[in-house]
């Protein structure tokens, strides 16, 4: 089974993120923000991590960072969801290894059409 | 697939209606250079956004991205923080609240006022309104099938940002019928593969309606480490197309496709498409109710606590029912250590279920703050408020109805306390005025303190106004305390003129008769050029009463032990009988009239003397008097079931209750009574009373 790390500091969208992809088959680990995001990808594997940028403690380009160090998330693909859609944040996000980006806002249907362009 | 959206709704309203308040606070205490702060905000507004996007409030989403705008670069530090940005970002805070309630409740609401706040921002910002945010929702519809001639030779390192290509073939098979090469040429040999690199490139030949901005979306996340050629194969046009799109993203020359070798070539049939759903129309919420009254968080500790108890209580009670179908008196001693553990355990349940009636007192303490501040500008006085004992728990529904007494409290605090920054310096004061708040728990019940530093209140202004609106005789004479409750006289205002912050006239007799609504009291102190304290007494739940429970003639009635001053025995030498069959006694300086319950409701009582009889002095609505009783008996927590549902609603009586012994107790309303003795005595219309009946006149 598909293993999704979900971490979003809101707890509606985590719920629907989480919720459209369990309802789709994949399984959810959620974490409210990039430090518990962190330790929770070092305990297990994961096939997608999921991530917001703009989160207390740790934000998600620097989760990205981090994961990128892992032995484990070397190729592991990681999205950021982000409402800036301006280069300036992709680059960021590029430069911290992130794989793609989901532009809020964005539906189910949506989330899970995209998801398929990096894992299945 | 659909998802239904509308369940994650109440959670989402809620986190933004604690993202407003967390931004309103913010914003409140926002100096220049704080930047953990101003992140803070940033993201409480990012999410609101985020969330109404992904929801369906596009209205809260347009507003928001403005405010976001604006913050975001405070954030940056490319814009200054002046206090006029934060005016409008305050006022901004009310909008989007404005806006999630609305699309909460399914209301209209005040466009105008969002209108103009948003063109302010928009001022702010320096640009016209933008209205680029919508678009990632707008598919576009291409009906007539293409056929498109995609190259793909993607950069060594791609498949280190996590991308691999296999997923992105396959999607573009979803939109159509796929047609796959892949160019292994420049595999070099295997003693030189890096397995970290990525060596193929692929053309592509995609049959498909979807236009070319889906296929380029497919490759968005990698058009950075690719090259990437999307070009309309012209002569195999199923239908005649005129214009010829080439798209040529991210390399300036062209370079000739590599067809050296083709390897294999496969044909990925299409999977059943997924339905791309125009998401235009918003998710509405279903109408409702205002939810304040609907629900009640509680905290885990609190629910847990209470499973814990039942499971006690189950374990006792099944405990005494072994016992009971095999008894004998030689387990009477089991069986009274039962009863106990069982009066245990029902009150600890009685009091884990009131626990979670109770809220902290900082949820109708969080929005002075704010108005405090505004009110500062309006008036241009400049103060601080001060927030004590926010911890302080108390019942939800006496929450619910203190809010706007305190707000009356700190109006009058700022527009009648606080005096302006020159007088206060001329008084030798500190520049800023200090308005305090706080609440904390006092023997059952709780009090809140709205203190100012400010001028305190005149007393002969007071004294002079009562005597103008005929509310005292001129040559009364009044305890300080006794004048500071005029001010609570319905229709009294001191303010010289009336402001519209307060002082209409109406106002503090409403603010009092409120807190006695909920069986509470207000009272005032103040200290000339030092300041003025309102202290404001609540019981901590209107669910459950303190009582004492006294005796007349067969009834017993339920006195609530808040309005009790003092029980006493009355001795012969200090009565005194006025006309109109008045009987007052002498409690120290004051006159207590005497109210024999018997007579009021008209019942049999053993002892119709007054001689010697008990008498119990309540207080209520300033006005002291003696209930004349035959016994005292216990004092105890009763439960308090309405009168008005379960029968109807009788003078003097507020409710009843179930005693012990599972007879039926009436708890007196000691202001019903009181009006109640006083319509009597003016039904036998003798002459006039002693001042301080009069006063009660004015309560009706």
């Amino acid at each position: 089974m598909t293993k999704v790390l979900v971490v979003d500091d809101s707890n509606s969208i985590r719920d629907m993120v989480s919720f459209t992809l369990k309802s789709a088959g994949y399984q959810t680990t959620e974490a409210k923000d990039g430090q518990e995001g962190l330790v929770k990808a070092k305990g297990g594997n994961f096939d997608l991590v999921i991530s917001d940028v703009n989160m207390p403690n740790m934000d998600g380009i620097t989760l990205c960072t981090e994961l990128r160090k892992l032995a484990n998330f070397k190729f592991t693909p990681i999205l950021m969801l982000t409402t800036e859609s301006s280069t300036d944040m992709k680059m960021k996000g590029k430069a911290a290894g992130a794989t793609g980006w989901l532009v809020k806002p964005f539906n189910p249907e949506k989330l899970l059409a995209t998801i398929k362009r990096v894992v299945r | 697939m659909t998802v239904d959206l509308s369940q994650f709704i109440p959670s989402f309203l809620e986190e933004s209606f604690e993202g407003l308040e967390l931004m309103e606070s913010g914003l409140l205490n926002l100096q220049a250079g704080d930047s953990e702060l101003i992140h803070s905000i940033f993201r409480a507004a990012h999410s609101i956004k985020g969330g109404a996007g992904t929801f369906g409030f596009e209205n809260v989403t347009d507003f928001t991205h403005l405010v976001e705008t604006l913050l975001d670069e405070m954030r940056d530090g490319r814009r200054e923080i002046t206090n006029d940005d934060t005016e409008i970002l305050l006022e901004s805070v009310d909008c989007i609240r404005l806006l999630i309630e609305a699309a909460r409740d399914g209301d209209e609401y005040d466009s105008d006022k969002i209108e103009q706040t948003s063109d302010r921002l928009t001022i702010a910002l320096e640009k016209k309104p933008t209205t680029d945010n919508n678009d990632s929702f707008k598919e576009e519809k291409c009906t007539k099938e293409k056929h498109y001639i995609i190259n793909f030779v993607p950069e060594l390192s791609l498949a280190k940002t996590g991308n691999d290509p296999i997923f992105l073939l396959s999607a573009l098979a979803e939109l159509g019928t796929l047609t796959v090469k892949a160019d292994s040429s420049t595999l070099p040999a295997l003693n030189d593969i890096d397995p970290l690199e990525l060596y193929l490139s692929w053309q592509l030949r995609l049959i498909s309606d979807a236009s070319i901005e889906d296929i380029e979306e497919i490759f968005e996340w990698v058009e950075d480490e690719c090259e990437l050629d999307i070009t309309i194969d012209e002569a195999n046009q199923p239908e005649k197309n005129p214009e010829q799109t080439t798209l040529n993203k991210n390399h300036e020359s062209e370079e000739p496709l590599k067809q050296n070798n083709d390897e294999e070539t496969q044909v990925i049939t299409p999977e059943p498409k997924i339905e791309v759903v125009k998401e235009n129309s918003p998710i509405t919420a279903k109408p409702k109710a205002k939810s304040d009254v609907g629900s009640i968080r509680v905290g885990v500790d609190k629910v847990d606590s209470l499973i814990n108890l039942v499971g006690e209580l189950v374990i006792t009670q099944s405990m005494l029912s072994e016992l009971g179908s095999d008894f004998d008196l030689s387990k009477l001693d089991r069986l009274t250590n039962g009863l106990e553990q069982l009066l245990q355990n029902t009150k600890e349940l009685q009091e884990s279920v009131m626990r979670i009636r109770m809220l902290p007192i900082s949820f109708a303490f969080n929005r002075f703050p704010r108005l405090v501040h505004d009110l500062a500008i309006k008036t241009g006085k400049e103060m601080e408020l001060i927030i004590k004992g926010e911890q302080t728990e108390l019942d939800k529904t006496v929450m619910e109805q203190i809010g706007d007494p305190l707000v009356h409290l700190i109006r009058n605090a700022v527009d009648h306390g606080i005096e302006p920054s020159e007088i206060r310096l001329a008084n030798g004061k500190s520049k800023k005025g200090i308005i305090s708040l706080d609440a904390y728990h006092q023997g059952g019940n709780i009090v809140i303190e709205i203190s100012d530093d400010g001028s305190g209140i005149n007393r002969d202004n007071v004294f002079n106004k009562a005597v103008e609106k005929g509310l005292i005789d001129a040559n009364a004479t009044l305890s300080d305390s006794q004048v500071y409750d005029l001010l609570f006289e319905p229709g009294f205002s001191t303010a010289q003129e009336v402001t519209d912050i307060s002082g209409r006239g109406v106002g503090m007799d409403v603010v009092k008769r409120n807190i006695q609504a909920l069986g509470g009291r207000i009272q005032v102190d103040s200290t000339p050029g030092q300041g003025s304290n309102f202290k404001v007494n609540l019981p901590l739940t209107l669910a459950i009463l303190d009582g004492q429970l006294v005796k007349v003639g067969t009834e017993t009635y339920i006195i609530p032990l808040i309005s009790i001053v003092e029980s006493l025995q009355i001795e012969k030498e200090f009565l005194n009988r006025v006309s109109g069959d008045m009987d007052l006694y002498r409690l120290r300086e004051d006159n207590v009239p005497i109210l024999p319950v018997f007579q009021l409701f008209n019942i049999d009582a053993q002892c119709n003397e007054l001689d010697n009889a008990l008498l119990v002095v309540v207080e209520a609505d300033g006005q002291k008097v003696g209930l004349m009783v035959d016994d005292l008996l216990a004092q105890q927590q009763v439960v308090i079931k309405s009168l008005k549902d379960n029968y109807q609603q009788v003078l003097g009586i507020s409710g009843a209750t179930i005693l012990g012994d599972g007879s039926v107790a009436m708890i007196l309303d000691i202001p019903g009574m009181i009006q109640m003795a006083l319509e009597k005595a003016q039904r036998s219309q003798h002459q006039k009373y002693p001042n301080q009946i009069e006063k009660v006149g004015g309560y009706n």
